[in-house]
């Protein structure tokens, strides 16, 4: 109740705040819409360096607006409707829990362009982006692999859907393959960002022997938790090397500067249109954070390798045979999980202890 | 000793940490509530004292000045509130949830510059020897020195109410207002003592939070711990060794639920995520079957405006 309230009032006074700063050139305005604060160096504040490169590049043609801490919900279709009816052209909504809300403000303006991130509704003026987590997660489940003593990784979940559990199952098959011994433990906080409780699941994890711990939650709570303890952790979203420089092994960096770029380019010279982008390494849509000295350079090459593998085609995340928990074999020997599949995932592979939460 | 045996010195240490912010700001509250006065506005105050003792701490380098500046802000907030109800009359409950939404509002702008700021964790007060005793060692001799001070409030805050003067005179405003006025006790100032301690526990809970849980500054630090505060009160029937059992056993679930996830065992994590919450509801429903004793506990002049005229 409290975070909601609070996003409503901060976000209210942000929108305020924005669209007084009227321009009195003609530039194009875009707005953006974040879930979180951008100082959460996690997910908001990797799509704010996506806004700030876009207006570094184009700054003479456009001007930016950002709306934070927006509560997924009814809150955000009057935060989207605010921005596109005071005179933004693109609008970027970065969370999933934006998806309805955008396609509602949208029907009422299609005389403005929006791009929903991490969603999978389009429309004639809505376009959809998102990034192939999972890829970098292959590589980090393979240095987990390596870097385990104790073979009990931790993996601190936000909440069991797709996304997240393709990303535990390519953590899993990559770290298995490696080590066939080691296993991985999940433990859902169910939010987003909620740094007492991440803080508390890394400890709890940590304590039953984990000693390599992985995350898919926003804050740099179970970071500092591994760097007290003298764990190994993977950051999430941004490099998160300063909240333990000793423990965090490297971290999934989303990148969305390019991609924000592109689009504002596509908007300003009329060959936008709606498409949907999933894009991994290779579209430079992620990468990682520099490698801690501590790995041991073969480790560093190997992943290095797995990682250009990835981004020339040579390997893929789901390469069967994939087993799922029983021992059936879900993806073939020969083939690859589909797009579909993976965006579909409800299911754990082989190695991961406990079962999903239906 | 098997593994999962093995996990209850941790499982320990975790949920007495877990407790402590429930414990200062649950404290604090129950000596509010025993003058008579009830605020609403524990999470609000505790938002704003662990923003406040975060950014202290930042700039001072010095956790423990980063405490009593938690301390101060948590006081600072419930004068407000003090103000408001005791010498503007205004409505108790209502200003309370004010305090609250007022609390999230602000501890957010005030932490706009300090989100994601790491900082040096406070130091344990480790006793040598004790620490290494079999399962409870670390549990009870290996946390950090805010643990024991909660602890020692306990016993601290039950000598106040029930073994001295002025602990006798506060529950006696609590009471019947009217009666201790009319014997000449500052009934207004008493009170407004009372809000004061509750603010300054509270914001000693949350800089707990920031500095010490977690330890980081992030909006909505506290996620309901507030709320679950004024429960344990409530829980407890208003008695200080009760608010310590109702703490550890709301500590207790939060961290068990974790442990029972990761050991692969099959309960649905929402379920889990909801066991605090849900524990808090029965205990009122099942503490509310007993109005008699409730009746007997609860101050009698609980939430009433007093006016030294009426």
């Amino acid at each position: 109740m409290g975070k909601a309230l609070m996003g409503l009032a901060t976000g209210a006074a942000m929108l305020a705040l924005g669209v007084g700063a009227a321009d009195a050139q003609e530039k194009m305005k875009v707005g953006f819409v974040y879930v979180g604060p951008i100082s959460d160096h996690g997910y908001s504040y990797q799509h704010d360096q996506g806004r700030l490169a876009v207006e570094k590049e184009l700054g003479d043609k456009v001007t930016t607006t950002f709306v934070e801490n927006v509560p997924e919900g009814a809150d955000a279709e009057r935060v989207i409707e605010q921005l596109a009816s005071s005179g933004h052209k693109l609008i970027f909504t970065t969370s999933f829990g934006f998806m309805n809300p955008t396609l509602k403000v949208a029907q009422r303006h299609p005389d403005v362009k929006f791009e929903h991130a991490t969603g999978y509704k389009r429309s004639a003026n809505v376009a959809t982006y998102s990034a192939r987590f999972y890829e970098a997660r292959t590589v980090i489940g393979q240095i987990a692999g390596k870097m385990t003593k104790s073979n009990i990784i931790g993996y601190i979940g936000s909440f069991p859907i797709p996304e997240v559990i393709s990303g535990i199952n390519a953590f899993t098959i990559a770290m298995r393959e490696v080590n066939p011994k080691a296993e991985v433990r999940v433990v859902w906080v169910n939010s987003w960002y909620d740094p007492g409780k991440e803080a508390e699941a890394a400890k709890a994890l940590i304590d039953q022997g984990a000693d390599v711990i992985s995350l898919h939650t926003d804050s740099p709570a179970a970071i500092q938790v591994a760097q007290e303890r003298g764990l190994w952790v993977f950051g999430q979203s941004s490099d998160m090397t300063r909240f333990g420089p000793k423990a965090h092994l490297t971290a999934i960096v989303d990148d969305w500067r390019e991609y924000y770029v592109n689009r504002v380019k596509a908007a300003l010279d009329g060959s936008w249109k709606s498409q949907d982008t999933w894009g991994g390494f290779k579209d430079h849509m992620l990468f990682l954070a520099p490698y801690n000295p501590a790995i041991p350079a073969d480790v560093v090459a190997a992943a290095e390798k797995t990682r250009t593998d990835i981004m020339e085609g040579k390997r893929h995340s789901f390469q069967g045979p994939v087993k799922d928990q029983s021992g059936k074999v879900v993806i073939a020997e020969g083939k690859q999980a589909t797009d579909e599949q993976i965006l579909k995932m409800d299911w754990y592979v082989e190695g991961v202890q406990g079962k999903v939460p239906k | 000793m098997s593994a999962e045996l093995a996990l209850i010195g941790p499982i320990l240490a975790a949920m007495l940490a877990a407790a402590t912010p429930l414990l200062f700001a649950a404290l604090g509250e129950l000596v509010v509530e025993k003058s008579g006065v009830l605020n609403l506005g524990v999470e609000g105050m505790m938002l704003v004292g662990a923003v406040c003792g975060f950014a202290v701490a930042v700039q001072t380098g010095s956790s423990t000045a980063g405490f009593v500046a938690g301390a101060a802000a948590g006081a600072g907030m419930a004068a407000l509130f003090g103000v408001l109800t005791l010498f503007l009359l205004a409505n108790q409950v209502a200003t309370g949830l004010a305090l609250t939404l007022f609390g999230v509002g602000l501890s957010a702008l005030i932490g706009q510059g300090f989100v994601g700021i790491p900082i040096a964790d406070v130091p344990e007060l480790y006793i040598p020897g004790l620490t290494d005793l079999p399962v409870i060692g670390k549990a009870l001799f290996g946390q950090d020195a805010l643990v024991y001070l909660a602890l020692a409030a306990v016993p601290a805050v039950h000598w106040f109410l029930y073994a001295t003067r002025k602990g006798l005179i506060l529950r006696a405003v609590g009471e019947n207002h009217a009666a201790a006025h009319a014997l000449g006790y500052k009934v207004i100032r008493i009170r407004f003592l009372a809000v004061l301690f509750g603010g300054a526990m509270s914001g000693m809970g949350g800089a707990f939070l920031s500095l010490d849980y977690t330890p980081m500054w992030a909006e909505g630090i506290s996620s309901g711990r507030g709320w679950i505060a004024l429960a344990l009160v409530v829980f407890a029937t208003w008695k200080p060794g009760r608010v310590l059992l109702g703490a550890w056993l709301f500590g207790g679930v939060t961290i068990a639920q974790l442990h029972v996830q990761g050991l692969g065992i099959d309960i649905p994590s929402q379920l889990l995520s909801m066991l605090p919450y849900l524990a808090t509801v029965i205990v009122l429903v099942v503490i509310s079957r007993d109005v008699a004793r409730i009746r007997l506990n609860a101050p009698a002049s609980l939430g009433k405006v007093f006016h030294p005229d009426a």
